[in-house]
């Protein structure tokens, strides 16, 4: 069928499976390690790398505006404020043996099992379906269509949004305060 | 680009983070297992908003990068009690209602 579309497809394929490959395996072995590891600030460094491959990962999708959300939000704010949790909880620094708990095995075994599930179900449904390269042309650029769906159709949403994040402020601080 | 690559590493991404939250005992950890799988949720809708050739994909992972934040605010708010109340964060010792 369309042989042009289909080589400029390739083409562009190379760079981003290369892209891919790469972000995948550090996202893959920092939230392994993430998970596994003694100490508490690595744990929260890890995480930072995955949230940075996550950001890569979306400017390989064409969503460059949620891929600065991302860093802005999650390693701006999220991971500093993970910090601060972890140094008020006066987190022991270097290693600490004792961040496991006794479900270890049955939590791993369950992870396994859901990988499998999922594996199989996504292998099934969407076996050799391409994302297509260049798949948005609508509006110029992707921000402003994202701009006119957030206040065009989803107005209501980011209303509820506004509230929900005005609710979680007020909670926090009346959570977290002393008397 | 293939769909299921994408799949598949939020996937896996998911997986890591549900034996986060199983295996973890320190609330912050627990906290931050829970942004590992929100981070696979938005891979997730993004690589379908691609695939289906709409923009809603990523609106909806902007709404839960929202609720994300305001979820590891509470989070940490209530892990930061708990350490006040029980000088530590063991979730294990938080059992005061099992019966």
């Amino acid at each position: 069928m369309h042989t042009l579309t289909l080589a400029l497809v390739n083409e562009l394929n190379v760079g981003q499976q290369v892209a891919f490959g790469i972000l995948a395996l550090a996202m893959a072995i920092s939230a392994l390690r993430l998970v596994t590891t003694k100490n508490l600030v690595h744990a929260a460094l890890y995480l930072t790398v995955v949230l940075a491959g996550a950001a890569g990962i979306y400017i390989l999708l064409a969503a460059e505006f949620v891929a600065i959300v991302q860093v802005l939000v999650y390693i701006g704010a999220i991971v500093v404020l993970v910090l601060f949790g972890l140094f008020l909880t006066r987190a022991p620094i270097g290693r600490d043996q004792d961040l496991d708990n006794n479900q270890r095995w049955a939590g791993a075994v369950v992870a396994l099992l859901l990988l499998g599930v999922l594996g199989v179900t996504l292998q099934r449904a969407f076996k050799g379906q391409h994302v297509a390269a260049k798949y948005l042309a609508n509006h110029g650029s992707n921000t402003a269509a994202i701009g006119f769906s957030i206040f065009h159709d989803f107005v209501i949403p980011f209303e509820a949004a506004s509230v929900l994040l005005l609710a979680a402020l007020v909670g926090a601080v009346v959570i977290a305060r002393r008397d | 680009m293939l769909l299921n690559e994408f799949l598949f590493l939020a996937a896996f991404l998911f997986c890591t983070g549900v034996y986060g939250v199983l295996a973890r005992k320190n609330g912050v950890l627990v906290l931050m297992s829970i942004e590992l799988i929100l981070n696979a949720v938005n891979i997730n809708l993004i690589a379908f908003g691609a695939f289906n050739n709409t923009i809603t994909g990523q609106v909806f992972a902007l709404f839960v990068i929202a609720v994300a934040a305001a979820e590891v605010g509470i989070g940490l708010a209530i892990v930061l009690l708990i350490y006040r109340n029980r000088q530590s964060i063991d979730l294990d010792k938080v059992d005061l209602m099992k019966g």
